[in-house]
């Protein structure tokens, strides 16, 4: 009996518990193969990031600190002080990203460069310049956010959310 | 005349390997084998106002190379068979606009130059064609941003990561025995193959079972074994996924151990820090077209495999949680 | 006492994004995930109000990370909805924020037609 046949006569059940079973193995079979290559991969090393994360993440801060203490020096409220110093962290960062200096920061320092307010900023203007070849509307305007969108998008709804539950317990 | 060995293996009794040309990027001239390409780029701009047209320039430029330096006229050409890593493989159709050639716009991500050349040989084999140019490219600023991140956004490479390579390599297939360098005898279409990785970064380890398939489905075919070739040469597994096709093979019964050599691996020194050296549909095209055909024409090789290795993946189904398929095709070439 | 505001933002800074780089080892998340959670993780401990008294502790430290934005997203909103109910509490995370975002816009929109993209050379 040839193959064509005797799958034919196989009954419906017969055929979808083989296939189970092929897919079983199939699943033991990936499993297998992940842990082995999980294993194979060199790792990052670990200590060597969260120690240029930790460096420059907190070079950035401090830097954002002496501006601060600067304008509250020269009489500025300390509240309007630390906005000013955001606008001033991003813009820095703009331009920084703009002559190709914040992703060779990014390259080593991981986290320390993302986290901070001048990785958002690096988000916002790397696809801003990178799209620019598709034209100023759709190109640039409509890639900008391509990254750092969903931070705006996140934080507008979750704030809104957290305020509206103060509203309602009137907290 | 039977053209079918075992299940898949085809035999192709004449096609010849007339000339290739190699078309290489600023980092691949500083690599390990910058000495041997026909041409490598200044600025990877090209003079060009996007990288997309530095791009499709390229691939002109490799035709051009590769007929002027068999001298051929470009009339002598039936048809073009290609492709890259861009959406819709837009940079080697829009260098065909200035050709005359039929055209057969291919896709197979980084294992596409494997294929052009398992089809060309078809069409020449078939009697179909007289000569075909076999092209791809790749260019890693225009794959970055279609796969990745934008190129000015700072991240921290993952130390899995392959580094895509640019460039761009053309072949010309000839039904002419008198000017061969070499021989393309059989070859093997491959099976997608996906075992799970979802890593987009670690391509080695998602390629290199693809690779141990068709490899072993070859030998199984032919009857052959890895000792028969001077060197086997996958596209751009990798130096982690090279490993990992030598100890997934050997479990099949094969020892690669001394025989394999990656395109993608051999492209860069340890100094570019590319990880695990180069990816792309370049990495074959340039390998092959270059240090291949060189050996070849000065005796060192008498036969060698090809097997390009292409992960079948788009950030679209990255973002939507699936596992990415692969893709090898292999080819047997011989002096 | 200047000092020790810049070391104290250096020590609160540097341990915000030791936890970013943390995170990333562990789960490999992208860019967009990392800055979405910090965002996140600043807003909710805001609203149980338990961000502010760090920003004031910290300084920069804790202002300058993207927690740090998240908060005053927070405050905006609620002294929004303190002031003006459902209005306010919509518009105000915006009105917090929109000095930093506007200044990247106008930063993003100027460097965009000034540079053009490079190659990594590694």
């Amino acid at each position: 009996m040839d193959k064509k046949t005797e799958a034919s006569n196989l009954s419906v059940k017969e055929i979808q518990e083989k296939s189970k079973i092929k897919s079983y193995k199939n699943d033991v079979k990936k499993t297998l193969y992940m842990d082995y290559v999980f294993e194979q991969s060199p790792k990052s090393s670990h200590w060597k990031n969260m120690f240029w994360a930790f460096l420059i993440g907190g070079l950035i801060c401090s830097i954002g600190q002496v501006i601060i203490d600067l304008f509250v020096q020269g009489g500025v409220e300390t509240k309007q002080a630390s906005m000013y110093t955001s606008c001033i962290l991003v813009a820095v960062a703009a331009c920084a990203t703009g002559l190709g200096i914040y992703d060779k920061l990014g390259r080593f320092a991981g986290a320390g460069s993302t986290i901070p307010i001048t990785g958002f900023s690096n988000a916002v203007v790397a696809p801003a310049i990178e799209f620019k070849s598709e034209g100023m509307i759709y190109g640039l305007a409509a890639k900008m956010f391509n990254v750092a969108g969903p931070v705006v998008v996140n934080g507008v709804f979750v704030s809104t959310i957290i305020a509206l539950i103060y509203l309602i317990f009137g907290v | 005349m039977n053209k079918k060995l075992g299940s898949q293996t085809l035999i192709f009794d004449n096609v010849n390997v007339k000339e290739g040309f190699a078309l290489a990027g600023p980092k691949e001239q500083q690599g390990n084998l910058g000495n041997v390409f026909d041409m490598c780029l200044e600025n990877d701009k090209f003079g060009e106002k996007s990288f997309e047209k530095a791009e499709c320039k390229m691939f002109k430029t490799a035709i051009d190379g590769v007929l002027q330096k068999s001298n051929t006229p470009v009339n002598a050409i039936d048809s073009v068979l290609g492709g890259d890593l861009l959406n819709q493989i837009v940079s080697v159709s829009f260098a065909m606009r200035a050709y005359e050639s039929s055209f057969f716009g291919l896709y197979n991500a980084c294992g596409t130059f494997a294929e052009s050349l398992l089809l060309g040989s078809c069409l020449i084999d078939g009697g179909y064609k007289d000569k075909v140019i076999c092209i791809s490219g790749s260019h890693f600023s225009t794959a970055e941003r279609q796969y990745r991140y934008p190129l000015e956004l700072g991240v921290l490479r993952s130390p899995v990561t392959q580094w895509t390579a640019t460039g761009a390599g053309a072949s010309i297939l000839s039904n002419d025995t008198t000017e061969a360098v070499c021989r393309i005898t059989r070859g093997i279409a491959g099976r997608v193959i996906d075992l799970g990785i979802k890593d987009v970064n670690n391509m080695g380890a998602a390629m290199a079972p693809a690779a141990c398939d068709t490899l072993t489905q070859f030998f199984k075919d032919t009857g052959s074994s890895p000792d028969d070739y001077n060197k086997i040469f996958t596209g751009d597994l990798g130096k982690l996924g090279k490993k990992i096709l030598i100890d997934l093979i050997k479990e099949n019964g094969f020892d690669l151990s001394d025989k394999l050599e990656d395109c993608g691996a051999m492209l860069y020194t340890d100094k570019q820090q590319t990880y695990q050296g180069g990816s792309g549909a370049a990495c074959s095209a340039l390998v092959f077209n270059s240090f291949i055909l060189n050996n070849f024409k000065s005796g060192n090789y008498k036969k060698i495999l090809l097997a390009g290795t292409g992960a079948l993946l788009s950030p679209l189904t990255s973002f939507q949680g699936e596992s990415v398929p692969c893709i090898a095709h292999c080819l047997e070439v011989c002096k | 006492m200047m000092w020790l505001n810049i070391l104290k933002a250096f020590l609160m800074g540097g341990f915000i994004c030791l936890l970013g780089q943390i995170l990333i080892n562990l789960t490999h998340l992208t860019n967009g995930k990392i800055l979405v959670t910090f965002l996140i993780a600043g807003a909710i401990l805001q609203a149980f109000n338990l961000y502010q008294p760090l920003i004031d502790t910290f300084g920069a430290g804790a202002s300058v990370p993207i927690s740090g934005f998240g908060c005053s997203l927070v405050n905006g909103a609620v002294e929004g909805a303190r002031a003006e109910g459902v209005f306010g509490a919509i518009k105000g995370g915006l009105e917090a924020c929109a000095p930093g975002i506007a200044t990247a816009i106008i930063f993003g929109y100027v460097n965009a037609l000034i540079f053009s993209p490079r190659t990594k050379k590694k």
